[in-house]
């Protein structure tokens, strides 16, 4: 049970749909009842951000609507590129009780494990 | 990105040359992973992390625009001094007790990045906003450094 939700790179399918991504940051904390996923997408608005679960393969794109400067631009670092990211689900997760939320460009997935996989008491009698 | 397996040589020089620009693709694709872009952006001599930031510049306003994903507007600091800008703060860290890390890409702790700017600017008219994580502050030029159209007589 110790296994993490695994990365994937899915490289192929991203070019074949010709778009370019950048990968953003992610972190991973697990306890014992849930994995907690915070992926940095700054600029994605709520609706700009597509999750889905497709043979057991977490996908989270984030399509970003930076905000408009007139201006010649001077100096750059923040790339422009949409975000996209792709980790293998652990079986001990239940793929249907996975929720989000984004705030401030930080998207956080709370990825329940399963009932029969969550540590329980047992009461003597 | 497909990885092309190594073969036997037998291929004609074209296609070797083919697999030396694929082999350029993973490398650059290597160089975009998250760990490295950060790295670079990692300051030498300041401890914390440095965000991205984007320079822009019109007749009236020089725009910084900073990524900033996942702070409180009050944990964000901006100053002005000498023609530099700073932006700083801290991120603090969120993981409650219970949980152990499992990947941690993200930085947290203090940030700081500064970037002189490229004309003289009002200290007292300075905006900024903080939206979907993006920081971006607005400094009106001084007159004296604003475009003047000079009329011929």
């Amino acid at each position: 049970m110790n296994t993490l939700t695994r990365e994937t790179r899915d490289g192929d399918r991203a070019q074949a749909e010709r778009e370019q991504f950048v990968a953003p940051p992610a972190s991973l904390a697990e306890s014992p009842d849930r994995y907690t996923l915070e992926i940095e997408m700054p600029g994605v608005k709520k609706d700009g951000l597509e999750i889905s679960v497709e043979n057991n393969e977490l996908t989270i794109v984030g399509r970003r609507s930076l905000p408009e400067v007139h201006g010649t631009l001077v100096h750059r670092e923040i790339r422009t590129e949409n975000f996209r990211r792709t980790f293998e689900l652990d079986p001990s997760i239940d793929a249907d009780k996975i929720s989000a939320k984004i705030d401030q460009g930080l998207v956080t997935l709370t990825l329940p494990k399963a009932e029969h996989v969550r540590p329980r008491k047992i009461a003597v009698a | 990105m497909d990885l092309i397996r190594y073969q036997a040589s037998d291929w004609p020089l074209w296609s070797a040359l083919d697999r030396w620009s694929s082999l350029r693709d993973e490398l650059n694709s290597f160089f975009e992973m998250p760990f490295w872009s950060s790295f670079a952006r990692a300051g030498q001599l300041f401890s914390g992390w440095s965000p991205a930031l984007d320079l822009y510049e019109s007749n009236n306003d020089v725009v910084a625009v900073v990524e900033l994903p996942g702070m409180r507007k009050e944990d964000i600091d901006i100053s002005l001094h000498d023609g530099t800008l700073t932006i700083s703060g801290e991120r603090k860290r969120e993981i409650t007790g219970g949980e152990k890390a499992q990947r941690t890409e993200r930085y947290v702790g203090t940030f700081r990045r500064s970037i002189t700017l490229p004309t003289r600017v009002d200290a007292n008219k300075v905006s900024a906003t903080y939206q979907d994580g993006i920081l971006k502050v607005t400094l009106p030029k001084a007159e004296e450094a604003k475009p003047k159209q000079i009329p011929v007589n």
